[in-house]
């Protein structure tokens, strides 16, 4: 086979598989120790080394960090300072690389005659012509070290007009000089290694920002929670007879979108929803609130403000969480379309308010109120079977009353409902049966049952 | 002595070692390929036959590495010769000018016999 034809296709075979090793997202100082092999050994150069320049939106870090390297011993790490003078010399390299050999035996160069040519008063003009000459640090204080390890060639890695490494390149085994066509091979395999590198800095840029953003999200989100805590320890100070009703209403709405099947960030949401949705008492005469008396229908009517009111307060405010502001306005609306403030029916009532509004309605059943001492536990199954369809979703009052079956027959073993309502007050033998009944009555799978009793 | 904690099969002959390159060479697991004929290296063999009777083609990689043996290789004058090498690896190896750092020889045996008599004639 004809010598040059080999060539072609030994080098060509070199690009394939450094195109295929670039796009492979693996390793990536695997990635850069063999694209370096690749390189070496398409002209068959002795030593080399691939070294990363630091970003130059970060002026204070200078100094390079060698990915990979090869035939220079295992003691040889090379790392550079890269000023922006050098810098500058590396992206205007004539010819896409730099001759260490022609620099350190000629440090005077023809290009040192075009700039002296140039318009030397235009200081623009000066900085784009900036030549090794002109600005020799780099070489000045490496040139020769280099050359003892053999180096020869200095490839600049350029990739959007910005510097993001250099090769390091030895001489040939052959003995013979870098051609132009040499040439020509090392550059494009450069180009193809500089954007492997430039690839997995962006993607390292982006992936340290998601990172960022979730911290900053995670805070946000903590100062929120605090700020809702607040708030609904606010709402309650008010109301003195139902002393932690918006957190408990926040822990009841919290378990029935978990038994609903929720996801973690819906849950989560539907516990602020509690806590907040009689925010808009704090706007309601404080006097109405703690009546220890049933109120009459004027003070009824400023009492219904609330939802509205509530809704008022949280609209302008960004919740993390959706409809936070729409469950406060919601939760005294009914199935059957009798509630307030807008007289809804079913479907127009989003299913958050639905919650909210049992969770409410149970919390206010199962805590002393200043006119009434709350009710047994037989007495609220009453009231769900009672309100059930009319005031509260079925499919709401299902699922509340399986998380509380769960408990009772230790299917879950935290007491979360135990917690809130006393340790008396549930009582799983008595209480499992009248769940049991009151589901299956309830329980679209079984409805069968129900429809006899 | 085969050496399978690094998969690169290798036993000595007197003072040389000889390394088979397989098809390890055309890969980065190539790399181990040079650990070992430094480990020979070090521990005072004064010659390296790497056998390439197992080597299909030699890639770019596999070229980078088999210069990484002749570098270290010559920086402690150990003499290399490649044996059973296919032709078109020959041509390969002659267009890069690496022949111009090894010795070439038809098989393993012929390799301990080149050395030995380079060896009796470098008066060892
Ligand atoms: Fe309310």
């Amino acid at each position: 086979m004809e010598s040059n034809t080999q060539k072609l296709i030994h080098s060509f075979g070199a690009l394939a598989d450094l195109g295929q090793e670039v796009a492979d997202t693996g390793d990536f100082m695997e990635m850069v120790r063999t694209s370096l092999h690749l390189l070496l050994g398409t002209l068959a150069i002795r030593r080399g080394a691939i070294i990363e320049c630091p970003t130059h939106h970060l002026p204070e870090d200078k100094s390079t960090n060698l990915l990979a390297v090869w035939g220079v011993g295992d003691d040889y790490q090379p790392q550079f300072d890269v000023e922006d003078a050098d810098r500058e010399v590396f992206l205007n390299a004539p010819d896409g690389a730099l001759d260490i050999l022609g620099l350190v035996q000629s440090p005077t160069s023809n290009l040192q005659h075009e700039v002296s040519t140039g318009s030397g008063s235009d200081r623009v003009e000066e900085t784009s012509r900036t030549t090794p000459e002109s600005s020799p640090i780099f070489f000045h204080r490496y040139a020769t070290d280099l050359q003892q390890q053999g180096i020869e060639l200095i490839v600049p890695m350029v990739v959007r007009g910005e510097l993001t490494g250099l090769v390091l390149l030895g001489g040939k085994a052959s003995g013979d000089a870098f051609t132009a066509d040499d040439l020509e091979v090392i550059k494009s395999m450069v180009r193809h290694i500089g954007v492997g590198i430039h690839t997995h800095r962006l993607l390292g840029e982006v992936k340290q920002q998601v990172v960022e953003n979730r911290r900053l999200y995670e805070d946000l989100r903590a100062i929120y929670r605090d700020t809702v805590r607040a708030f609904a320890a606010a709402i309650d100070i008010k109301d003195k007879y139902t002393q932690g009703h918006s957190e408990r209403v926040g822990k009841y709405s919290e378990i029935i979108a978990r038994e609903l099947g929720f996801g973690e960030e819906e849950i989560e949401g539907m516990a602020i929803a509690g806590y907040l949705h009689d925010v808009g008492k704090l706007v309601v005469e404080r006097d109405i609130i703690n009546a220890p008396y049933r109120i009459d229908a004027k003070q009824s009517s400023e009492l219904n403000r609330h939802p509205v009111a509530g809704f008022e307060i949280l609209s302008p405010i960004h919740h993390p969480y959706a409809d936070i502001p729409l469950m406060a306005k919601y939760h005294h609306e009914r199935m059957d379309g009798r509630g307030y403030p807008d007289g809804l029916t079913d479907e127009q009532i989003p299913l958050g308010a639905k919650i909210v509004t049992l969770a409410d309605s149970f919390d206010a059943m199962t805590t002393n109120r200043p006119y009434k001492t709350r009710r047994t536990f037989d007495e609220v199954i009453i009231d769900l079977r009672l309100n059930t369809g009319s005031q509260f979703d079925p499919v709401v009052v299902v699922a509340f009353c399986r998380a509380l079956m769960k408990e009772l027959n230790g299917e879950i073993k935290e007491r979360r409902f135990a917690k809130m309502l006393g340790k008396n007050y549930l009582e799983a033998s008595k209480d499992i049966p009248l769940l049991t009944q009151l589901l299956a009555e309830l329980d679209p799978n079984t409805k069968t049952v129900a429809a006899g009793g | 002595m085969a050496d399978f904690k690094s998969n690169v099969r290798s036993h000595t002959v007197g003072t040389t070692a000889v390394v088979y390159a397989s098809d390890y060479l055309n890969k980065l697991t190539g790399e181990r390929i040079e650990r070992e004929c430094k480990k020979q290296l070090d521990s005072g063999a004064r010659a390296l036959v790497i056998d390439f009777s197992d080597t299909e083609l030699v890639n770019s990689i596999g070229i980078s590495i088999l210069l990484g043996i002749i570098d270290i290789a010559e920086k402690s004058g150990a003499l290399v010769v490649f044996s059973d090498v296919n032709n078109e690896t020959v041509q390969l190896f002659e267009m890069l000018g690496l022949t111009r750092h090894v010795v070439l020889a038809k098989d393993e045996e012929e390799a301990l016999t080149t050395l030995s008599s380079s060896s009796k004639a470098m008066g060892h």
